[in-house]
């Protein structure tokens, strides 16, 4: 079994499914012989061809166009906006159609398309390469919106947004893209969608998280940890449809909940989560929930992209604000 | 003086005058296959039957806001019946003789302007795009479509059209430029009926024809009166054949008028004179094809009162069909949304049908 990043994870599970459907293709801005310009398709177009791993004409819409058409055709496109902050043309396709294939059509078509972006902040980028809106996919019905926290779980989980019958999002966190290193075994096992990951064992707190900030999150889990504290610790994963019932299932047990997310806090998938714990684990806490989310600003340019981004220190700070309530 | 390296002309092609005439003897097959040219106005004279059928169904409240496609029956009628069952069609929201061509049902159009999505769960190609309201989109569609039939090694064209307010979007120039870079089967039609709601074609752009926007693109551009029926179907069937033979794209500009208001929820007397209108009905597609078949000794009075009479019949077993058509239960509004149904959404929907007891 190879260590592999992240992002090294998501070739090897392009380059599975690909080997073993012909109607996956990928597609996007220089995808294809430069191999994506965080490599995530390096190689691909030299094993599969051009045919099958397609450089485009630079027109976010057109991608996201062409894929529903395909898709609703046959094919499993999956396609590349090369950073989130470029995403917003192919909005109106994913709202217009994408989503909406399936229930328009009342089956008879569908869209099994995957569309991949790198996102959230960290990588010191130029302007709209940093920030996280993985909210407003989550807002769309008919959409499944992913984003993976690990090597393994970024390949378990493309196999399952490819093979899946209806559009992902798939959101990879591009701060991590070759932060750690894992063991990944290429044998084409996915890993289920629409559930959360319980990523650690707690009976104290509940921390939930997802993408990059599962890293801060369990380092800060680990310091709790020191000081006697358990903390049970969730990846979310799939942001959109939410498995609140693994996260209500916790927070029953611990009684205390905070939320980590880089994204704004306004309308942000924490304000979801703390809804539905409002509405069915209400008498379960002994204490507010937290959100550790971020301020709803502009994300900053590079020289103080640090100070938005949440340290181990600011998740304890809230972890402390939610364990000092008796 | 500069050198010249790019150039371009814009062919336009008109077979049959307004007043019913063959303007030259350098005219298609199709000119004179009187069987053929019945069967293509019986087809244009049915739609305009149904259409003038919705619009009083949607007056007395029993179908929702309707787009008529009064006057565009031509073009319409030689898009759809120049396409072969295995091609696929993208349609937007008038073109229901293009649809009624490829098999969709009167009955099945009613019921999704009635606002009951089962209306696209059609019985034509079931391959085919259903209605796409949001403009100038689904011209992509039938370009990813017309990429898949490519790579898959299928002779099959996609066609789609686009209006003159909608030429103006960047989906349709995308589409151009995808079927240019990917070499696509795919024919591109400008329906130029003037008029995008209120808002006239000279407002659009100042370029002497939207076809020449294909040239930009790089691919054979012509415009057609869309009024005549022998021109649009001759475009559409050699366009058709160069895109099935691996030949490429084509994009063809067809010339009509919107007869009618943009939808029935529009008031057209706001923004355009009656003037404008009676000289539309002047040039009109239907009128036209009759006077020349009847001219020809290939059509009379006696078929013509047939045909009106069939049609209607037809046209209002549609009607009864659609009338008998029950209510969805609540529950559909979520057995579709994916194939795999999240937890979440199975709660919402316990609850939905749990209220509705």
């Amino acid at each position: 079994m190879a260590r592999v990043s992240m992002v090294d994870a998501i070739s090897l599970a392009l380059a599975h499914e690909m080997e073993i459907d012909d109607s996956v293709i990928v597609m996007g801005e220089d995808v294809g012989i430069n191999g994506g310009v965080f490599r995530a398709t390096s190689g691909l177009m030299e094993r599969f061809g051009d045919q099958r791993v397609i450089d485009t004409p630079l027109a976010e819409s057109m991608i996201a166009g062409l894929a529903v058409g395909m898709s609703a055709q046959g094919m499993r496109p999956v396609i590349e906006a090369q950073f989130m902050g470029f995403i917003y043309p192919m909005v109106e396709q994913l709202t217009c159609h994408a989503s909406r294939m399936r229930h328009r059509t009342r089956g008879r078509l569908s869209c099994p398309m995957v569309l991949r972006a790198p996102f959230g902040g960290g990588i010191h980028a130029p302007e709209h390469h940093s920030e996280s809106t993985e909210t407003i996919f989550a807002h769309i019905p008919g959409l499944r919106v992913v984003i993976p926290s690990s090597p393994a779980r970024a390949y378990g989980l493309l196999l399952a947004a490819i093979r899946e019958p209806d559009p992902v999002i798939f959101l990879e966190p591009k701060r991590i893209y070759r932060l750690n290193t894992e063991e990944v075994e290429d044998n084409g096992e996915d890993l289920p969608l629409d559930v959360c990951f319980v990523l650690r064992d707690g009976t104290d707190i509940t921390l939930v998280t997802w993408g990059s900030m599962v890293k801060e999150t369990l380092e800060a889990a680990g310091k709790l940890d020191e000081r006697g504290i358990s903390a049970e610790v969730i990846d979310v994963a799939t942001v959109s449809p939410l498995d609140m019932e693994t996260i209500i299932k916790s927070v029953e047990k611990t009684g205390r909940c905070v939320i980590v997310h880089e994204a704004a806090r306004m309308c942000g998938i924490g304000a979801e989560i703390a809804a539905g714990l409002a509405d069915t684990a209400l008498y379960s806490l002994h204490a507010p929930v937290k959100r550790v989310a971020g301020f709803d600003t502009i994300m900053p340019l590079h020289k103080m992209e640090m100070k938005y981004m949440h340290s181990v220190k600011r998740i304890l700070n809230a972890v402390d604000e939610t364990l000092a309530v008796s | 003086m500069p050198a010249t390296i790019a150039s371009f002309k814009i062919d336009y092609y008109q077979f049959l005058s307004p007043d019913g005439r063959l303007i030259s003897n350098d005219v298609p097959p199709l000119a004179t296959d009187w069987e053929k040219l019945r069967s293509l106005y019986r087809l244009m004279v049915t739609t305009r039957i149904f259409d003038k059928k919705a619009v009083a169904l949607q007056r007395t409240g029993k179908i929702g806001t309707y787009a008529s496609s009064l006057g565009h029956e031509a073009a319409h009628i030689a898009m759809g019946s120049a396409m072969h069952p295995q091609d696929c069609y993208a349609p937007t929201y008038r073109e229901h003789g293009v649809q009624f061509c490829r098999g969709v049902t009167m009955s099945e159009a009613l019921t999704y302007w009635g606002g009951d999505e089962r209306g696209c769960d059609f019985s034509g190609p079931r391959h085919d795009f259903s209605w796409s309201i949001a403009i100038a989109t689904q011209c992509l569609h039938a370009a990813g479509a017309a990429l898949a039939f490519k790579l898959r090694g299928e002779k099959r064209v996609a066609v789609t059209q686009v209006g003159d307010g909608g030429s103006s979007k960047g989906d349709f120039l995308e589409a151009i430029n995808a079927a240019s870079a990917f070499h696509l089967p795919l024919v591109l039609v400008i329906i130029n009926n003037q008029w995008a709601i209120s808002v006239p074609r000279s407002k659009q752009n100042s370029a002497t024809t939207l076809a020449q926007k294909g040239i930009a693109g790089g691919l054979p551009s012509i415009q057609v009166d869309g009024n005549d029926i022998i021109a649009c179907r001759w475009a559409m069937d050699t366009a058709i054949k160069q895109a099935r033979e691996g030949n490429g794209p084509t994009v063809i500009e067809m010339i009509t008028y919107r007869m009618s208001d943009h939808t029935t929820a529009d008031d057209a007397s706001r923004y355009r004179s009656d003037a404008e209108v009676e000289s539309a009905w002047q040039i009109e597609p239907v009128k036209r094809i009759r006077k020349y078949l009847k001219d020809q000794g290939a059509w009379n009075d006696k078929q013509e009162l047939q045909l009106l009479k069939q049609a209607s019949e037809e046209v209002q077993a549609a009607v009864e069909e659609y009338l008998a058509v029950g209510d969805q239960g609540i529950g559909s509004m979520f057995d579709h949304m994916f194939e795999n149904m999240p937890r979440e959404l199975e709660e919402q929907r316990a609850r939905a049908l749990e209220e509705m007891n």
